[in-house]
C-alpha cells in the first residue's frame, strides 16, 4: 500500500427530506491506493447511499468527500471512476463490444483506439468471441462481466461497485469473485465494494467496512490479514473462518438496531 | 451477427403460419358471393365481390389517383402529427411543470372523438385544399404519438441515469443515447396506430367537403348516385392503401429496433 489517499470521506450526513430519514451519519472513512474495501451491513444501513455519495451521484447533507485529492463532483467530471450495479445496466440497442465502448465514445476516443481498448477489455473479462453478441444474448454472469469491464475501460482509479453479484447464483457469484480479484490484482485499482454477503467481503477485501443501520453509521473495521493471491482453498481456511465470525459478531453487536427479518438475513 | 440470417426453413414456417388466415379469407368471400345468390340479397344493400372487384379493375384510371390524392393527405397528416408528438413529448418529458400542466388535458383530449371536428377543420382550412384533411389526420395522430413517446422517454431505469450522471453526461447526452433509443419501440407502436388514423382522418375528412380528385369524395358521391359496387371499390382502394402504411411503418420498426424483445429472433 503506497498510502496515497485515492477516497477521504470526512464527517458526511445525509438526510433526506422525504420522512426524515438519516441515511448516514457522521462518516469518517479513508481508502488508500490499491484498497479493497467493502462496506457491509443490513438494509438501510446506508451503504449504497455512502457509495454514491463517493461518486458524486447523491450529494452529502454535510461533510466532504474528495476522490483522488479533488472534490467529488470534479472527479466524476474528470472520469476518475467506474461504477458497477447490481444490474448490469446494459442497453439492449448496443452490442457488448458498443457496450463496453460508451464511456470511451463519451470521452471522445476515436474508432480506432476504441477498438483496440475494447478487444482488451473483453480479452479480460474473458469474453473475446462474444462483441457482436447483444446483452440479451448473454446470461446474467457474462452480462454483469461486461458491465465490469465498461466499467473499467478508460482506466479509472476508483472502481464503485453496488452489490453487484447480488443477483446471480452462489455458484457464478464465487467464480466471479476469483475473476475480480485477478483482474483488481491485474489493474492495481481502488475498488470500493457493497454487499449483503459476509463471505464475500471477508473473501474479497483487504479491510471490511461494518455498517449499521438508523442512522448508518460505520459499526467496526475488520483488517483481512489472508494473503493474496486467495484462492477456492482461502475459503477453507481456519483464519478465514475466524475473520467471517468476527464481521459477522460486529454486525450482531448492533443487532439492537436490527428489524427482526434482517437479523434473520444476517444469520445465513 | 449470424443469428439475424433468415434460414430458408424458417421463411417455409412463417409461410405456413398464414395459411390459416388465408384459408379463412377465402372462405368468407366465398360465403359472401354465395348468400348473395342465395337470398337475393339486393346489390345496393351489399354488392357481390366479384361485382366489387370488376368496378375495381374497370375504374382504375379513376380510382387509384384518387386514392394517391387521399394517400398523400394522409401522409402529411400522419408527419406532422407524429413529429409534433414526438417534439411535444420530448418538451415535455424535459420540463415537467409543463407536464403537469398540460398532461391531464391532454390525455382528455386523447379521450374526445376529434374526427367530430372533421366539418370544422373543412372550415378553418379551405374545404377543398388538402390541408384540411392533413389537419384532421395531423391532429388524429398527434395524442397517441405523444402520450406513447411520453411513456417512453419516462421508462428509463433510474440506475441508466445513475450510470450516464458517472460519466458527467450531459442531458441532452442522456436523451440522444438512452431517453429516445429506449422511447423507439413506444413510439413505434404509437406510429402504427397513428398510420391507420391518419387513412381514417382523411377519407372521413373528405366525407365532408372537398377536392372531386379525393377519394373520400369519389365514394361518398358514388354511394349517392347509388353505385355501391364503385363505392365498394373505393373503400378496397383506402383499406390498401391503409394497409400498406401500416406495413411500411412495421418494416421500418422491424429494422430500427430489432433489440426489442417482441423483435428478437427466438
Amino acid at each position: 500500500m503506497t498510502g496515497v489517499n485515492v477516497v477521504e470521506i470526512q464527517s458526511v450526513t445525509k438526510t433526506f427530506p422525504a420522512g426524515n430519514v438519516t441515511a448516514l451519519e457522521n462518516i469518517d472513512l479513508t481508502l488508500t491506493t490499491g484498497e479493497f474495501v467493502s462496506l457491509i451491513g443490513p438494509s438501510g444501513c446506508g451503504k449504497s447511499t455512502l457509495l454514491r455519495v463517493i461518486g458524486d451521484l447523491i450529494e452529502p447533507s454535510a461533510g466532504t468527500v474528495t476522490v483522488n485529492g479533488k472534490p467529488a463532483k470534479q472527479a466524476r467530471g474528470d472520469h476518475d471512476y467506474g461504477i458497477v450495479f447490481q444490474d448490469s445496466v446494459l442497453f439492449d440497442w448496443r452490442t457488448v463490444a458498443k457496450n463496453i465502448g460508451l464511456p470511451l465514445e463519451l470521452l471522445g476516443w476515436d474508432r480506432a483506439k476504441r477498438k483496440q481498448r475494447v478487444d482488451e477489455m473483453l480479452e479480460l473479462v474473458e469474453l473475446g468471441s462474444f462483441g457482436e453478441h447483444y446483452p440479451w444474448q448473454l446470461s446474467g454472469g457474462m452480462q454483469q462481466r461486461v458491465s465490469i469491464a465498461r466499467a473499467l475501460a478508460f482506466e479509472p482509479a476508483l472502481l464503485l461497485m453496488d452489490e453487484p453479484f447480488g443477483a446471480l447464483d452462489e455458484m457464478t457469484r464465487e467464480r466471479l469473485n476469483l475473476e475480480l480479484l485477478s483482474i483488481w490484482q491485474k489493474l492495481a485499482s481502488t475498488v470500493v465494494f457493497v454487499t449483503h454477503s459476509i463471505s464475500e467481503a471477508v473473501f474479497l477485501s483487504t479491510r471490511v467496512v461494518v455498517m449499521s443501520p438508523r442512522p448508518g453509521r460505520i459499526a467496526g473495521v475488520v483488517d483481512i490479514d489472508l494473503p493474496y493471491p486467495r484462492t477456492v482453498e482461502t475459503r477453507e481456511e481456519p483464519r478465514y473462518f475466524a475473520l467471517v465470525t468476527e464481521v459477522r459478531e460486529l454486525l450482531r453487536k448492533r443487532g439492537e438496531h436490527l428489524l427482526p427479518e434482517e437479523e434473520a438475513a444476517l444469520t445465513e | 451477427m449470424s443469428s439475424y440470417t433468415i434460414t430458408p426453413g424458417s421463411v417455409g414456417r412463417q409461410a405456413r403460419e398464414w395459411v390459416p388466415a388465408i384459408a379463412v379469407f377465402v372462405l368468407a368471400i366465398a360465403v359472401w358471393q354465395g348468400a348473395i345468390a342465395a337470398f337475393h340479397i339486393q346489390q345496393f344493400l351489399l354488392p357481390k365481390p366479384t361485382a366489387i372487384v370488376s368496378a375495381f379493375w374497370d375504374q382504375r384510371h379513376t380510382l387509384w389517383p384518387a386514392g394517391w390524392y387521399t394517400f398523400k393527405e394522409a401522409l402529411g397528416g400522419f408527419a406532422l402529427g407524429s413529429l409534433g408528438g414526438i417534439a411535444a413529448a420530448t418538451l415535455i418529458g424535459r420540463f415537467r411543470a409543463l407536464g403537469n400542466a398540460l398532461m391531464p388535458i391532454a390525455i382528455a383530449a386523447n379521450a374526445i372523438p376529434i374526427i367530430a371536428f372533421a366539418p370544422i377543420f373543412n372550415a378553418w382550412f379551405d374545404p377543398l385544399s388538402p390541408n384540411s384533411k392533413m389537419a384532421i389526420a395531423g391532429v388524429l395522430c398527434f395524442f397517441p404519438v405523444m402520450v406513447n413517446t411520453l411513456r417512453g422517454l419516462t421508462s428509463v431505469s433510474p440506475r441508466q441515469i445513475e450510470l450516464m450522471r458517472s460519466y458527467a453526461a450531459s442531458d441532452l447526452t442522456i436523451w440522444r443515447r438512452v431517453r429516445f433509443p429506449t422511447a423507439l419501440p413506444f413510439i413505434f407502436t404509437a406510429l402504427k396506430v397513428a398510420s391507420v388514423l391518419a387513412m381514417i382522418g382523411a377519407v372521413v375528412g373528405e366525407y365532408f367537403g372537398g377536392s372531386y380528385d379525393a377519394l373520400g369524395v369519389l365514394i361518398r358521391s358514388k354511394a349517392q348516385i347509388l353505385d355501391f359496387q364503385t363505392a365498394w371499390a373505393g373503400i378496397l382502394v383506402a383499406s390498401l392503401l391503409g394497409i400498406a402504411l401500416y406495413l411500411a411503418v412495421a418494416l421500418t420498426e422491424r429494422a430500427v429496433v430489432r433489440w426489442a424483445p417482441e423483435n428478437r429472433p427466438s
